[in-house]
């Protein structure tokens, strides 16, 4: 069990009043909050050790270095992977793109396939429509079943040797579906596909061991696991490393340079071209100590108690439907949900005035929407801060919604 | 709670000039028509406009958004109706905000504009 109270006291920001009122913070598959360690790490990097990377001799230089190789470590090891397969980036979305185009780009040939889903986020699907339009692949997206899961019956059929790549999201930001990664996994090697993650929602949840899974390539964000904004990684297994080009390219993934050509730097560093933001990785290490504290079985443990609460006092509004499983299992703390007769702007905007925070609109998943015949949906989310007072303020707040429009 | 005082949830729930925007054009009139969504929100609007002797003689729009878009295009409706063409031109969008007399927050100005967006699509 988790000490709600106790972690509350934590996080600054929930302290604070919004329209008044208590702040009730759930949009967490947005963006989570980040506790004072987290806040703390990053002004004390600046405070004390600001210098830059791998480039001076002096002692801050060198401290700096050390510091930033740290976090990579501490973080690489939360999701059950090497330092030398964490590569840093701003966040899931930068992650993907880096896999599209520092590994697919070089290693997909013309006719190629890659399977994704229409589940996905936008972050999982443009990169791979641009990538497939400029090197003439042929991007197969897999259907959603009714209840708002991967339709896995879709996906073998479009599963075939022609598959090079499937990208797949871990858990759904907009019905907190968890797909069988595992399973798609050993689906994938009998056809010899690569498999690419988008672990946005799942590493801030749950627990990922990048290496027990087996997937080649898994990004996800700091900020959305009480990391700052601005940092996220990517962790690649070392075989796809060496048959990637650079992402972006400039000082620091270099090995040696002429005017007319250049080598590139060994391991993770050819991917990481510029000045890190190596405040945000030691920030970001904060946040994994943080949750390592309180153990992602326990984190999840928590998330569905919450789900389930919130699923039966949900049930109690007339007109609302839940997009999605509708049970505990094989989900995580994202609840969609419409009102007959009320836009989901319209929803958010009351529970507002309320305090509460949720998100409104198609979430990043706009080919989902389109699907299930959805224009747009009100989504809340929930994380280790969140306790039945919250849901109960997300009930009342509904109530009013309908006090206003019916 | 201002936003949804009781003049917008009229609007929203009896919207004017609502139905369907395939108007006919008479003699000496002419039809334009425009859709115009908004993506962030799912909103999805039509409007029609009769333009006669320069003056915007019959509007229809339909569609589906939140009360903020809804409203507002039906107050918007309401206003250049009759009025001549140039007069809804130069309409701004805070001219529009104006007419809601509710305090609109940046993610709401693109709900609170969306019908004077398709409006002006719609003006040759």
């Amino acid at each position: 069990m988790l000490d709600v109270n106790k972690i509350k006291k934590d996080f600054p920001i929930l302290s604070r009043k919004v329209n008044g009122k208590r702040l009730v913070y759930l949009d967490n598959a947005a963006t989570s909050q980040k506790p004072k360690a987290v806040i703390e790490a990053e002004v004390e990097f600046y405070r004390r050790h600001n210098a830059n990377v791998h480039r001076g001799l002096h002692s801050l230089s060198e401290a700096a270095t050390v510091i930033y190789e740290e976090a990579r470590k501490t973080v690489a090891g939360f999701i059950g992977g090497e330092a030398d397969e964490l590569v840093f980036v701003r966040n899931a979305t930068e992650g993907l793109n880096l896999v599209a185009w520092a590994w697919a780009a070089a290693s997909l040939k013309r006719g190629d396939e890659i399977l994704t889903s229409v589940i996905e986020h936008h972050s999982n699907l443009i990169p791979w429509q641009r990538l497939s339009r400029a090197k003439g692949l042929k991007l197969v997206v897999a259907g959603v079943a009714e209840n708002g899961v991967l339709d896995m019956a879709d996906f073998a059929n479009k599963l075939t040797r022609k598959t090079k790549l499937v990208a797949i999201g871990h858990m759904s930001n907009t019905t907190g579906a968890i797909n069988p990664v595992a399973k798609i996994v050993k689906m994938a090697k009998r056809v010899r596909a690569r498999v690419a993650v988008d672990a946005a929602q799942s590493v801030p949840h749950l627990k990922v061991n990048f290496k027990d899974l087996g997937v080649d390539f898994l990004a996800f964000s700091g900020h959305k696991m009480l990391g700052p904004m601005g940092i996220g990684g990517v962790l690649i297994k070392k075989e796809r490393q060496e048959e990637m080009e650079p992402f972006l390219t400039g000082g620091g993934m270099i090995s040696e340079v002429w005017p007319q050509r250049a080598t590139w730097a060994a391991g993770v560093e050819k991917f990481e071209a510029g000045t890190p933001n190596v405040a945000g990785a030691v920030g970001l290490a904060a946040a994994v100590e943080y949750l390592t504290k309180l153990g992602m079985a326990r984190v999840y443990e928590h998330e569905k108690k919450m789900v389930a609460y919130a699923l039966k006092r949900l049930g109690e509004i007339e007109g609302l439907r839940v997009i999605g499983p509708k049970t505990t299992e094989s989900r995580g703390g994202v609840i969609s949900f419409v009102m007959e007769g009320v836009h989901a702007h319209d929803i958010a905007q009351v529970l507002s005035s309320e305090g509460v925070a949720v998100r409104s609109g198609h979430h990043c998943t706009m080919p989902l929407h389109k699907r299930l015949k959805l224009a747009a949906t009100t989504r809340a989310s929930f994380y280790i801060y969140n306790d039945k007072k919250d849901v109960d303020a997300l009930i009342d707040g509904l109530k009013k919604v309908k006090n206003v429009f019916t | 709670m201002d936003i949804y005082r009781e003049e917008i949830l009229d609007h929203y729930k009896n919207p004017r000039n609502f139905g369907p925007t395939s108007l006919k054009a008479s003699r000496g009139e002419r039809v334009f028509k425009a859709r115009e969504t908004n993506a962030s929100c799912g909103d999805v609007m039509e409007m029609a406009v009769v333009l006669k002797g320069g003056r915007l003689s019959a509007i229809k729009f339909e569609g589906e958004g939140c009360a903020v878009s809804m409203a507002a295009a039906s107050m918007l409706t309401e206003k250049v109706k009759g009025k001549k063409v140039a007069e809804a031109e130069k309409m701004t969008d805070d001219e529009m905000i104006g007419l809601l007399k509710i305090e609109v927050g940046p993610t709401r100005r693109k709900c609170a504009t969306l019908g004077l967006v398709c409006l002006r699509k719609a003006l040759p």
